[in-house]
């Protein structure tokens, strides 16, 4: 006789497995980043130190270049997303119109496509206009996918809200900036909110568009790329893989918890 | 003095659909109008086009001897209680209320002050720190009606207010409002497509059908006297007489309406007044509705619907009875 709530043996072994393919690895990355030898992974680690901290610190002015740029690129795109995105589900709300249905897949299209394909057609489009690549076409780039995660959170906050009160706050004497502010925007802040740290955290640590749309910058994810090509202080990466880890991580569990009383939408990562 | 609000030859399109079509109104300051008439007849519309949420096609309209078109709802000092009351979910009942005093930049202790009388004369006193979610259907049109009255509109807008209340809430509401509405002496113009609430509230009713307005008048002039069938069917229930029959019994030459509750049975040897007309007839149907009975009575091929005070001897199906009418209760109509 089985348990009716218990599952098989194997089922338990596969899951667990499965846990622990996609989690050793993180704990790894981490572990290294305290491990004295500098060269080679060998495992177990010889000792634990937390000299790479300091050395990313003080030795490694490398790192602040990209760091500096990831973040800046991750907020211009963010905020560039939370404006367009949010026009983009207010449009769509309510509106009536032939061919709604072709231009929200427009929207999402961009995060639902190869990011390699989203970074060619950008990195064409930018040589045909012969716009020089520069921090901006990063932020481009990252805001074709940015925009979907606002949108798709708006849209849904929006499709709960009702049409009459923008009627209401209109009828007792409110123009449109005024409704905006007092009716509209405390109602889909939240969303807006964990829209805004999805594609933050999208942005952060994306590879693919940016080697297409980067020119000679690199961002962080870019400069980890390199160093694990040509290693120095190979655990001062795993450090910075940390930091990584850290701001992104933080906002996507702030936007869980912040769409969680409500209907939980926002696009999965690219 | 101009109007409370007056239509002139307006009509709004909704591309080939003349959703309101040529109406012309007046609205009298004051007055307690009602406009009745089934979905889709254009009476939601009208009061949409006094609020200023939609604009008309052609036409003119005036709101107290100013020109409205163009301008937006929030420019015009008539408010609007919503069929689905719209409360704004994120604010307290009390910042519900002083929501338009706020706008107007009336100061935080006043407005304050002015939406606790409104909330008073709704009687919701006390209900000001609750959420709009913790209230019942009943209170939250309160809510609604007092977030309108605490401006002190010109014209206050009901688009259906009562339509999700039970019928118990829903008279006492009828009830309420009645009487708002005499002490405050604002023009009301509430919208319903229930004719019962029409008749029982309102000083002038106008009935839509198809965009245009089909009647207007006190609701006793609308129920005793229908202009057409329309009307006729619409407004109560009516006996709609072909022009042959009604020009032999008593009436005109024309399509005539008889209301049920003025004909009698009377004895087949009775002899009959003059200016009093009668019909043999035998008895289709009997309908017991408690303080009426509904007797439906074959004529020789015409179906007359009677409706009789309870208490009257019982009648059986399939009885031979003689319906009496007076000469005065038959309404020449103009149209079929």
């Amino acid at each position: 006789m089985r348990s009716e709530r218990g599952a098989t043996l194997p089922l338990k072994a596969a899951a667990i497995g499965g846990l622990l393919f996609l989690h050793i690895p993180l704990a790894l990355i981490i572990l290294y980043a305290f491990t004295t030898e500098e060269k080679s992974f060998q495992f177990p680690p010889p000792g634990l130190t937390l000299r790479w901290f300091q050395a990313a610190w003080f030795d490694r002015p490398d790192i602040w270049g990209p760091l500096w740029l990831s973040l800046q690129v991750a907020v211009l795109a963010t905020l560039i997303a939370l404006v367009l995105g949010t026009l983009a589900a207010a449009a769509l709300w309510r509106a009536r119109f032939f061919g709604k249905d072709s231009i929200s897949l427009l929207f999402i299209l961009p995060i639902a496509l190869p990011g390699i394909i989203t970074g060619i057609a950008l990195r064409s489009a930018f040589d045909i206009m012969s716009i020089p690549f520069s921090t901006w076409t990063i932020v481009l780039g990252h805001a074709t996918f940015c925009i979907v995660v606002v949108y798709n959170n708006a849209l849904a906050r929006f499709r709960r809200l009702s049409g009459s009160m923008i009627e209401a706050s209109m009828d007792l004497g409110a123009n449109g900036p005024q409704t905006f502010r007092h009716v509209i925007l405390p109602q889909i802040g939240s969303a807006l909110l964990a829209g805004g740290m999805l594609a933050f955290a999208l942005s952060f640590d994306e590879v693919i568009v940016t080697t297409f749309t980067a020119g000679q910058q690199a961002t962080l994810p870019i400069w980890m790329l390199n160093e694990l090509i040509r290693p120095r202080q190979r655990p001062v990466t795993n450090v910075v893989a940390l930091i990584v880890i850290a701001v992104t991580f933080l906002p996507i569990l702030a936007a869980y918890y912040l769409t969680r009383e409500g209907e939980h939408t926002g696009g999965s990562g690219k | 003095m101009p109007a409370a609000v007056s239509f002139q030859h307006v009509s709004r399109h909704f591309g080939q659909v003349k959703a309101v079509d040529d109406v012309s109104l007046d609205i009298a300051r004051g007055e307690f109008f009602a406009m009745l008439g089934p979905s889709g007849s254009g009476k939601t519309t009208c009061l949409r086009l006094i609020a200023g949420f939609e604009q008309p096609t052609s036409g003119h309209i005036e709101i107290f001897g100013e020109t409205a078109e163009g301008l937006p709802p929030y420019k015009r000092n008539v408010n609007t209680v919503f069929q689905d009351y719209a409360l704004f979910p994120h604010m307290t009942v009390g910042e519900n209320v002083a929501y338009g005093l706020m706008i107007k930049g009336v100061s935080r202790p006043e407005r304050e002050a002015k939406a606790l009388d409104a909330l008073a004369m709704v009687k919701l006193r006390g209900f000001e720190q609750r959420r709009p979610s913790q209230l019942s259907g009943g209170q939250r049109q309160r809510v609604a009606l007092a977030r309108a009255l605490v401006n002190q509109p010109k014209v206050l807008l009901l688009d259906e207010p009562l339509g999700a209340l039970d019928l118990k809430l829903r008279e006492q509401m009828q009830e309420e409002l009645k009487a708002l509405q005499k002490q405050l002496g604002i023009t009301f113009v509430f919208v319903t497509h229930d004719q019962g609430e029409a008749l029982s509230m309102a000083n002038r009713v106008a009935i839509f059908n198809d965009g245009r307005i089909v009647q207007a008048g006190s609701p006793a002039d609308v129920y005793e006297r229908p202009r057409s069938r329309f009307v006729a069917d619409f407004v109560g229930s009516s006996n709609v007489l072909p022009p042959d029959f009604a020009a032999a019994h008593g009436g005109t030459r024309a399509w005539t309406s008889l209301r049920p509750e003025k004909i009698r049975i009377v004895s087949p040897d009775e002899a009959l007044p003059s200016g009093q007309f009668g019909i043999m007839g035998r008895v289709a149907s009997v309908n017991y509705q408690g303080a009426m009975t509904r007797v439906a009575v074959d004529a020789n091929g015409t179906r007359i619907a009677a409706a009789l005070p309870a208490g009257l001897t019982a009648i059986q199906e399939g009885e031979t009875v003689t319906l009496a009418w007076s000469a005065d209760n038959l309404v020449a109509m103009d149209a079929a």
